[in-house]
């Protein structure tokens, strides 16, 4: 017993180095809170609907700079995702033109897309894109909600792993894209004619006027894309920039993590089998060394 | 003695005999019901010891039903454990994308042809014109040195008539894997002495229909599964 | 190895190949019927649960290698091409990388194991020294699987530890462009370590094997420490251990599963499913949480060269460890004051951990320099001056006595001489 204690004293004395520490980053980085999502959970699952009015906002706000390139037409008509039917999915396909070739004269040429294909992006390549863009590169959508989390202090990310927290890009999106002031801080200046963002996690506030607001997040390359009844809902869901955003992050994180039903799914099974065979193992083990003393 | 555990109904004499150090005093006992029963000498640190801790000794039922269970259990995950690693190795969903392709074949003029790459391979598709397709059903059966129409789409006993061979109600389109079914160049179009196709690894000599009619080739060059799904549009596969 | 089985082959096909190759008996005496102390606790199945992680990570390597290409500019989409099109890709690819995160718990746990329970001390020296030969490979093979993914902390988590390397005097420089195949990460590089990940797990199994033979020939060690006396002492390692030894693995594998189909990204770092771009460094260069207790140690000395031969140090001075624990003692459990030092020890790992994910400023570098060198003095001072200073609790005559004893207090009768080999 007294094991225990010297166990428990000695990662007490732990956290308590990690705690009292000052929260460095905290200063600067943006607080993301922790929103709902639909496919969140062990029993999580992407809401159809949301992923095609995710898709809609993509296609109208996003795509003219941000491409999709590892996502396929036929992935959008495939179980797990907007489930488009196979028409619909071909028929999307085919309102982007894609490059082919070379022809038989040693061209390059453009077609309609068809389902084997993955989305073209934008711009050719990222110096074309930055080229466009001021200088800043739009960055693809396909891995993105995995590829953005905010820093998660002692002990929260102790309690994420049992509370299957995987879902901090999607928070990330969201906040991002709900967060733009009405107007940029003033201590930024008057010459100052980019964009703001407190919850930006790729920039920082370094002008000296701002040192003592402690301002969160930074300058973002990203004016707001969105705004009220920017896109048109079919369904009567609202068409909000909240709604947009949550919409959008929702698409992006099936983007990301296309097979995520699939693998909750398998992963209820597993555990169910796992678990009785443990135990089915355990009653075994015992059985067996009922008789050994040890 | 220890317990004995061992177990029951093993074919594999490598796995299975006595599993417990047994008493030495047991050895004859020993020898006569198990199949290796020579006394265990244990490892050198040991002594012999002849006074050993009574332990139950109560005999396990030969089939006890909860090993059974758990084994058939850890058998059934096994297996499903097992399925990811050999699926994996089949077409992946990018190649089942490309399984099957649609070609506009609207700029196929008659007496044309064009290949397309389908599942890695390549596809003829010629638009013939009257002269061929007359050549083609001037041949009688017993000429054929291939009798069978070789057409996927079409039972594995249809005779190799032009009507088997070319696209139903539109006769004048040919569409064959473009592989010699000797071993598996690609034929030349346009060539060879019966007005179609000549694959020039071993001389193998295709008619206006694609049917193997002079050289080593066995098998008349095989149409794969098409369709028109729009009066200009050819899915293939 | 051999000896402990009289296996006498029934069968012809069996007796034929006993007389060219005494595979056979050579199993069962090593498996089957090998006596082994009855009263191993819980901590002693991990050994069992790295070996099923190795060749999970073995099997789930080698089938990823089908459909991975490694070149820089195809290794991150054929990752993803994995991910998205190939049959179960995603469910393999989160089994390998999460495999990796779960090999180095049980190893950690089986080392802290062997750190507590004494098993690295005499005769077991050997046994010991092959373990930290194994976690060295290990630790080689997981830094270049990282890289494979060609993410942006694979490109930079390499170019850090790369640069290392120029840090030793002379030759560094030299050494670090070798090992690159160029002047910085890039293609070759990513090649060379495609090739050497897949060639290294079959030197741990190699050493494995070795490691098994060490100390199956000085017999295992015990939570009392005291070697085995009488064949009461032991059980069969059939069906004993084996059916104990799946269990534990089972139940791993539920933590195992609960990572791959739940949380599968959670050890990893999101800047990894970002394209590697060697123009644009992450704001926080991490590497896997396995290896920041390291790498906490490496930053914590100002000197490039100090940070790199302190970092190597924490891993050879476990090397040495079984001639720098002084006590005639061996397991922890009848050394009370070893125990709150060993936790203490084990505390300060975790705090390395910890710091080793923080940025380098402010108070975490004093507390990595404070932790580093409570981690060195743990080997080098407590340790050695334990073995004179503590008065160790009587030691049991036997294992037999010891499991009579576990629920009863103290035996009968005088104690027991302490244990000296």
């Amino acid at each position: 017993m007294s094991t225990m204690i010297k166990m428990v004293r000695s990662f007490a004395a732990v956290a308590v180095v990690a705690v009292a520490t000052p929260a460095f980053a905290a200063g600067n980085a943006p607080h993301i809170e922790r929103q709902q999502w639909s496919f969140a959970g062990p029993f999580g699952s992407y809401d159809r609907g949301q992923l095609q009015r995710g898709f809609k906002v993509y296609r109208e706000v996003c795509a003219s700079c941000h491409g999709l390139r590892l996502v396929a037409f036929r992935n959008l008509a495939e179980n797990g995702g907007p489930s488009f039917s196979e028409e619909q999915a071909k028929q999307i396909a085919s309102e982007y033109t894609v490059i082919d070739g070379p022809n038989e004269d040693g061209d390059m040429y453009e077609r309609p897309g068809i389902l084997a294909d993955r989305f073209p992006s934008p711009f050719p390549n990222e110096q074309a894109a930055r080229a466009a863009n001021g200088g800043a590169y739009p960055p693809d959508f396909s891995l993105l909600a995995k590829a953005r989390a905010a820093h998660r202090g002692f002990p929260w990310f102790v309690f994420d792993a049992f509370t299957q927290y995987q879902e901090q890009g999607a928070d990330y999106i969201y906040a991002l894209l709900t967060s733009y002031p009405e107007e940029a801080p003033a201590c930024l200046g008057e010459d100052f004619s980019g964009s703001y963002n407190p919850a930006y996690l790729g920039g920082s506030v370094t002008a000296e006027a701002c040192a003592d607001e402690h301002l969160t997040g930074g300058p973002i390359g990203m004016a707001p894309p969105l705004s009220e009844e920017i896109v048109e809902y079919t369904d009567g869901t609202p068409m909000t920039v909240d709604q947009y955003s949550r919409d959008v992050a929702a698409f992006m994180m099936w983007a990301a993590e296309p097979h995520l039903e699939e693998r909750k799914k398998i992963g209820f099974r597993v555990m169910v089998f796992l678990i009785v065979f443990a135990g089915m193992l355990y009653f075994a083990k015992q059985k067996l060394w009922r008789n050994v003393e040890h | 003695m220890q317990k004995d555990a061992r177990l029951n109904g093993c074919a594999f004499d490598a796995l299975c005999g006595p599993v417990s150090l047994p008493d030495p005093a047991q050895v004859q006992y020993l020898e006569g019901k198990f199949r290796s029963g020579l006394a265990v000498q244990g490892p050198k640190q040991f002594e012999e010891d002849a006074t050993l801790a009574q332990q139950d000794t109560v005999e396990p039922t030969r089939r006890d039903f909860l090993y059974i269970a758990t084994g058939a259990v850890g058998a059934v995950g096994a297996g499903a454990l097992a399925w990811p690693f050999i699926d994996q190795m089949n077409p992946d969903a990018s190649a089942l994308a490309l399984a099957s392709i649609e070609v506009d074949v609207s700029a196929v003029e008659e007496g044309q042809s064009i290949t397309v790459k389908w599942r890695g391979k390549p596809v003829f598709i010629r638009h013939r014109t009257a002269e061929e397709v007359e050549a083609a059903k001037s041949v009688s059966l017993d000429d054929l040195p291939d009798q069978l129409a070789r057409n996927s789409n079409l039972p594995a006993d249809a005779t190799a008539t032009d009507e088997h061979r070319a696209a139903p109600e539109k006769e004048p389109w040919l569409i064959m894997v473009g592989i010699c079914t000797h071993l598996g160049c690609v034929p030349l179009g346009d060539a060879g002495d019966f007005g179609g196709w000549f694959c020039p690894c071993h001389g193998s000599h295709y008619d206006t229909a694609g049917r193997i009619r002079k050289g080593p080739a066995p098998e008349n060059l095989m149409v794969p599964p098409f369709e028109f799904v729009a009066d200009q549009t050819i899915k293939i596969g | 190895m051999a000896g402990h089985s009289n296996y006498v082959p029934q069968s012809a096909a069996a007796k034929w190949l006993e007389s060219r190759l005494p595979v056979i008996s050579l199993m069962r005496g090593s498996f089957v019927d090998f006596p082994t102390p009855k009263n191993l606790n819980y901590w002693w199945t991990f050994g069992g649960i790295l070996f099923f992680v190795l060749v999970a990570q073995i099997l789930t390597g080698v089938v990823l290698a089908m459909h991975y290409t490694a070149s820089t500019a195809t290794g991150f989409d054929s990752v993803e091409h994995i991910m998205r099109n190939v049959n179960f890709g995603w469910l393999l690819r989160y089994l390998h990388s999460n495999g990796a995160s779960m090999f180095f718990i049980a190893v950690y746990i089986h080392m802290f194991r062997g750190m507590y329970y004494g098993s690295y001390k005499a005769p077991r020296e050997v046994s010991w020294i092959l373990g930290v030969i194994i976690f060295l490979i290990m630790m080689a093979t997981a830094f270049m699987g990282y890289v494979l993914p060609w993410g942006q902390m694979s490109f930079w988590g390499a170019t850090v530890i790369t640069n290392l390397f120029s840090a030793i005097p002379l030759v560094g420089e030299e050494i670090r462009t070798w090992l690159w195949g160029g002047f910085a990460v890039d293609n070759p590089t990513l090649n060379r370590f495609f090739s050497l990940h897949y060639l290294l797990p079959f030197m741990i199994f190699g050493v494995v094997l070795l490691h098994v033979w060490a100390f199956h020939t000085t017999g295992n060690n015990n939570p009392s420490g005291v070697q085995p006396k009488t064949k009461q002492d032991t059980v069969p390692f059939h069906p004993y251990y084996t059916l104990k030894d799946f269990f534990a693995i089972v139940v791993f594998m539920i933590l195992f599963a609960w990572f791959v189909f739940y949380v599968p990204n959670y050890m990893g770092h999101a800047d990894n499913y970002i394209e590697a771009n060697p123009l644009v460094t992450p704001a926080h260069i991490v590497p896997e949480w396995y290896f920041l207790p390291f790498y906490a140690i490496l930053r914590a000395v100002p000197d490039k060269l100090g940070g790199v031969v302190a970092m190597f140090g924490a891993i050879a001075i476990l090397f040495v460890l079984p001639w720098l624990d002084t006590s005639k003692v061996r397991s922890g459990t009848y050394r009370p004051l070893f125990k709150q030092f060993f936790w203490i020890f084990a505390g300060v790992c975790v705090a390395l951990g910890y710091l080793g994910a923080m940025p380098a400023e402010g108070t975490y570098v004093l507390l990595a320099q404070i932790c580093t060198i409570y981690y060195f003095a743990h080997f080098l001072i407590i340790l050695p001056m334990l073995g004179f200073l503590e008065k160790p609790r009587p030691l049991p005559a036997s294992i037999s006595e010891a499991v009579l004893k576990s629920g009863s207090g103290k035996p009968a009768g005088a104690a027991a001489a302490p244990e000296t080999k």
